[in-house]
């Protein structure tokens, strides 16, 4: 298996050279739907000239990444390119590895599952076979590194890339779950929260926890469950604490606190970006306009203990959902964001007899996508369209990504009740059943 | 006899009395005026009109309650709010510096105040509002839109013009509000604040009507502390109000170039201010390239003279209104110039230094600010201080800050940078920059053009936001070699910036303003977006809600509801079979 992947990643990595080269690098580098004022490359420079010039680059307000981007690129700038190539090909390594560990323990969890009798008689086209998911890592790898959405990150040298590394490692450390990566699953917990915002953090933690659930079960009364979290929360903290001190030695100031999470918490840059928030605070009553930046600020993570409850079986797809609706209502989302989500979808390829609407979101999802640049151009560069054009289309982009994930969702759920209950369903007289959600 | 005795002495104690404190109390203070007539080579004149008010009293200590000539509310502003030193222009119209040559005394489009403050003010932020907004009320002004976000503190230039000792520069603030207009009800409370009003004197001549048709209207005034003498142990306070026009008498004057003052002003000068000690009109009649004189001024002048004016040699005509012969053959000074012969257009002298500004690009995304300034001396290299304040929604980029001089990056030897605030505080960039000689440097930096919040557009927002001139501070070196100036024996337009040596001159210059445009929402759809946005957030929130509330259920027959038993029921009617 090692030889397909390595082929990917030459291909990927080859698309990427070319297009650093080409004049599209400059174009696509200036596009809003692929560099927020969060990670866009033009303010990590910014950021380092002017600590050059002996300025903190947190006294303006166009710098807003974490002191720990400052480290790593204060030596790298020079080599930014290869850099965001290297992160590209970790993530997808990492992911690659990761869903090989997850297919190993979904064959374990279905094989142990038929011998407790636990699946209905006629459901054995449903039962996933080793064949069908031998090359389900790979097409993971495949989907994360050629999509497009990817390749325009990497291009732009967005620092969203770095982000979805880190999110790959955690989750490469979570499936791997074992007494080493438990610690190694935190660190990177911590340093992705610290990377992006503390928002993200409270709700992974959970998700963590709910993947441990797996080898102790989960009661409150008892003492190795209190135990264990005891110890997860506390090498979480104890992390994330150091992780603070470190960025706050870099300056030697708390400034970077409100330019990171103040900034990411109070939406104050109203930058056009495929997101939600922009338009919305544009037009918003100064009245009600704290009320409104705490509603959907909230709405980003408020999904995660009853995803958490109803998904305690399947972690991983809890993941998915979660980091789905996280890149779908932050605050400056990317193209990037959306991309990281999309490689999963190669792991529930079974669930697609279910999906229901999958191809009109899928054309909804490729013609939004192409119409982003157009309609900016309408409006920035030509004038004849106006800002509703774009934010049309930013929400349709989103309503797309939302019915893609509540389908898919949809889809696992039902998959879940015909394991159980059987494939074929009879009413009490006989006849072909219909299956409701009440 | 007794009392015939006493009542000749109370009369003479009370003179005696009166004459030993008189001179104790009354405060000294003298007024001067003056005109200054400059034809300029393109054929425009600019009339420079210059009152200045000295006062021997020290406004920060004592409590002053006797106000004669220096204006009562300058005075109590001074004194409540602890400034040092006070500049106010309001200005409509630009200084074509390349065309018309340097100016006296150039000030920004619209408004522009900055304020040294003394360092007894422990709260200066508090004292700048207050301060502008009592200009407000003073000047008609819309001064106090003047807040955090067009303020910002210079480092390098706005040096103290007046007397200083130390100067920490938090003591100094700057404003400029580009969207100023300077009408008909800004003059009226200025010429107030003169001592004869528009009464008379010089400032008869100040008639609206005349003074807003011109090229080019600046009025300003200067407060700053200046020594009382050569000793200077004792601080005298100066008030200068300076009113600069341009007239384009070409456009006006039916294709002749000829000028009077009655033909600029629609008045003439029939005396002199009764409260001036000195007042007088100096017309340039300054040679150009040492021929013949070109123009001819009548009536003659009374005397003739001679000065180094910004390191050039120049000839003054001058009339006194004070001295009794000048209004011997007529009631009324009407100065008039006639051109002997046409002037030759390729004569036309470029300033050492003159700069321009614009914006380039395209689209409402990013940009570029582009500042060209030229140095046409031909051996002599200098250096100069650019100020450039930038609105924070123009969000600039240092890392792209280029400076090229012939084709060569040229390194500022010092860059002050404060990026900016979102809604706080704008962009202050100051920079030194050496321009070698006989050349043109071009400074260049790029920007990306911010979405605001629908409320904070003006009502216009398709004509686009101001961004204020950029400042230029310089010791241009000077052909000829100046003396030191004595402020009271010469003449007012001489005297205004302080020279450190002789082989060079001051020279604060300004660009233009800039006009850029930024995206705009659509203003008529807030109600319509909540809705919208709201309603996406509730697709998700109502899908999730229905798959982690509701679990797969088989299906069970109904057996219809109210309208299926009610279409049931119809269709027996009909005889056809039912649902």
């Amino acid at each position: 298996m090692a030889a397909p992947l390595v082929l990917v990643v030459l291909v990927a990595v080859t698309v990427r050279a070319v297009l650093y080269r080409s004049s599209l690098a400059a174009f696509i580098s200036e596009r809003v739907e692929v560099a927020s004022p969060l990670n866009a490359w033009k303010r990590v420079v910014e950021g380092l000239a002017l600590l050059d010039l002996g300025v903190s680059p947190y006294s303006g307000a166009v710098f807003h990444e974490t002191p720990l981007i400052i480290y790593l690129f204060h030596f790298l700038i020079e080599y930014a390119e290869l850099v965001f190539m290297i992160t590209d090909v970790l993530t997808a390594v990492a992911l690659y590895l990761a869903i090989q560990d997850f297919n190993k323990v979904v064959f374990r969890k279905q094989k142990l599952l038929i011998e407790l009798d636990k699946y209905a008689p006629d459901v054995a086209e449903l039962i996933q076979t080793p064949m069908e998911m031998h090359y389900i890592p790979l097409k993971v790898a495949l989907f994360y590194l050629l999509n497009p959405y990817t390749v325009m990150s990497c291009v732009a040298k967005s620092t969203c890339a770095i982000n979805n590394t880190v999110i790959a490692f955690f989750i490469l450390a979570t499936i791997k779950g074992n007494a080493m990566k438990k610690k190694n699953g935190s660190l990177c917990l911590s340093i992705k929260s610290r990377r992006s915002a503390v928002i993200k953090s409270g709700d992974i933690c959970l998700l963590v926890f709910r993947f441990q659930r797996q080898f102790i079960p989960v009661k409150l009364k008892s003492k190795s469950f209190w135990l264990y979290t005891m110890q997860y929360a506390a090498l979480y903290l104890c992390s994330l604490v150091v992780i603070i001190c470190l960025s706050f030695f870099l300056l030697n100031s708390w400034d970077f606190i409100p330019s990171v999470y103040g900034f990411i918490l109070s939406v104050p840059d109203l930058t056009p970006n495929i997101g939600l928030f922009w338009y919305f605070f544009a037009e918003m009553f100064e009245h009600f306009s704290l009320f409104f930046v705490c509603v959907f600020q909230i709405n980003v993570f408020f999904y995660t203990i009853p995803l958490a409850i109803k998904l305690k079986e399947h972690p991983v797809f809890f993941m998915f959902v979660q980091i789905a609706i996280i890149s779908i209502f932050k605050s400056y989302p990317t193209v990037g964001d959306v991309a990281l989500y999309m490689a999963f979808l190669p792991v529930w390829s079974h669930l697609y007899r279910f999906l229901r609407n999958i191809f009109i979101l899928s054309c909804v999802l490729i013609v939004c996508s192409l119409l982003f640049p157009v309609l900016w151009h309408l409006w920035i560069y030509a004038g004849s369209a106006n800002s509703n054009f774009y934010y049309a289309i930013t929400l349709t982009f989103n309503i797309g990504q939302i019915l893609l994930v509540s389908d898919y969702f949809y889809a696992f759920l039902r998959r879940e009740y015909y394991l159980t209950h059987g494939l074929h369903l009879t009413r009490q007289d006989g006849t072909e059943a219909m299956l409701v959600l009440k | 006899r007794g009392g015939g005795g006493a009542m000749l002495a109370a009369p003479l104690l009370l003179l005696l009395l009166l004459v030993a404190a008189g001179p104790g109390r009354a405060r000294r203070d003298a007024l001067r005026e003056e005109l200054l007539l400059s034809p300029l080579p393109t054929g425009d004149v600019a009339a420079t009109f210059q009152f200045r008010t000295r006062w021997d009293a020290d406004l920060q200590r004592g409590a002053v309650s006797h106000y004669r000539l220096f204006p009562k509310a300058l005075g109590r502003l001074v004194a409540a709010l602890g400034v040092r030193e006070l500049h106010l222009a309001l200005t409509q119209g630009f200084w074509r510096t390349r065309t018309w040559g340097q100016p006296p005394l150039q000030a920004p489009a619209g408004a522009e105040l900055w304020v040294w403050f003394q360092p007894t003010v422990t709260d200066v932020d508090k004292a700048w509002k207050e301060l502008s907004n009592i200009l407000s009320g003073i000047f008609c002004a819309s001064l106090n839109f003047i807040d955090s976000t067009n303020t910002v503190t210079p480092t390098a230039s706005f040096k103290p013009l007046g007397l200083a000792n130390g100067t920490d520069h938090h003591l100094l603030r700057y404003a400029v509000l580009p969207r100023e207009v300077v009408c008909t009800e800004n003059l009226t409370p200025w010429k107030k604040l003169l001592p004869c009003g528009s009464k008379a004197g010089l400032a008869v001549l100040l008639k609206a009507e005349r003074l807003f048709h011109s090229s080019y209207h600046s009025q300003a005034v200067h407060i700053r502390p200046v020594c009382r003498d050569d000793s200077c142990l004792a601080v005298s306070w100066e008030l200068r109000q300076t009113l600069t026009v341009v007239f384009d008498t070409f456009a006006s004057g039916q294709g002749k170039k000829d000028w009077s003052l009655f033909k600029m002003f629609s008045r003439t000068l029939t005396d002199a201010c009764p409260l001036a000690s000195q007042s007088k009109v100096y017309v340039d009649i300054s040679p150009k390239n040492k021929e013949k004189e070109l123009l001819e001024v009548t009536p003659p002048p009374a005397s003739v003279h001679e000065a180094v004016v910004q390191g050039d040699k120049k000839t003054y005509a001058v009339y006194d209104l004070l001295s009794p012969s000048l209004f011997n053959t007529s009631r009324s000074l009407n100065v008039q110039l006639k051109w002997m012969r046409p002037q030759d257009s390729s004569e036309l002298p470029t300033p050492i230094l003159h700069a321009q500004r614009y914006v380039s690009g395209y689209g409402l995304h990013t940009g570029e600010i582009s500042t060209l300034i030229y140095n046409t001396h031909p051996y002599r290299a200098f250096p100069v201080i650019l100020l450039e304040t930038v609105p924070w929604y123009l969000r600039l980029y240092v890392h792209t800050l280029t400076i090229i001089t012939k084709g060569k990056e040229n390194k500022p030897s010092y860059i002050h940078y404060q990026p900016a605030q979102d809604r706080r505080r704008p962009h202050l960039l100051e920079m030194l920059i050496q321009l070698p000689a006989n050349s043109v440097t071009k400074i260049t930096i790029q920007f990306e053009r911010a979405l605001l919040k629908w409320t904070e557009y003006t009502p216009d927002p398709n004509h686009g936001f101001y961004v204020s001139s950029s400042v230029l501070s310089a010791l241009v070196p000077s052909v000829i070699a100046m003396k030191d100036v004595d402020v009271e024996q010469s003449p007012l337009f001489t005297s205004l910036f302080p020279s450190s040596d002789g082989s060079s001159y001051f020279v604060r210059l300004y660009t233009e303003p800039l006009l850029v445009n930024l995206p705009t929402p659509d203003f008529s759809m807030p109600y319509n977006v909540i809705c919208l946005t709201c309603t996406v957030v509730a697709v998700c929130y109502g899908s999730f809600y229905n798959l982690l509330t509701r679990t797969f259920h088989v299906e069970e027959p109904s057996r219809g509801g109210l309208a299926k038993r009610l279409a049931n029921i119809i269709r027996k009617f009909r005889g056809v079979p039912p649902l």
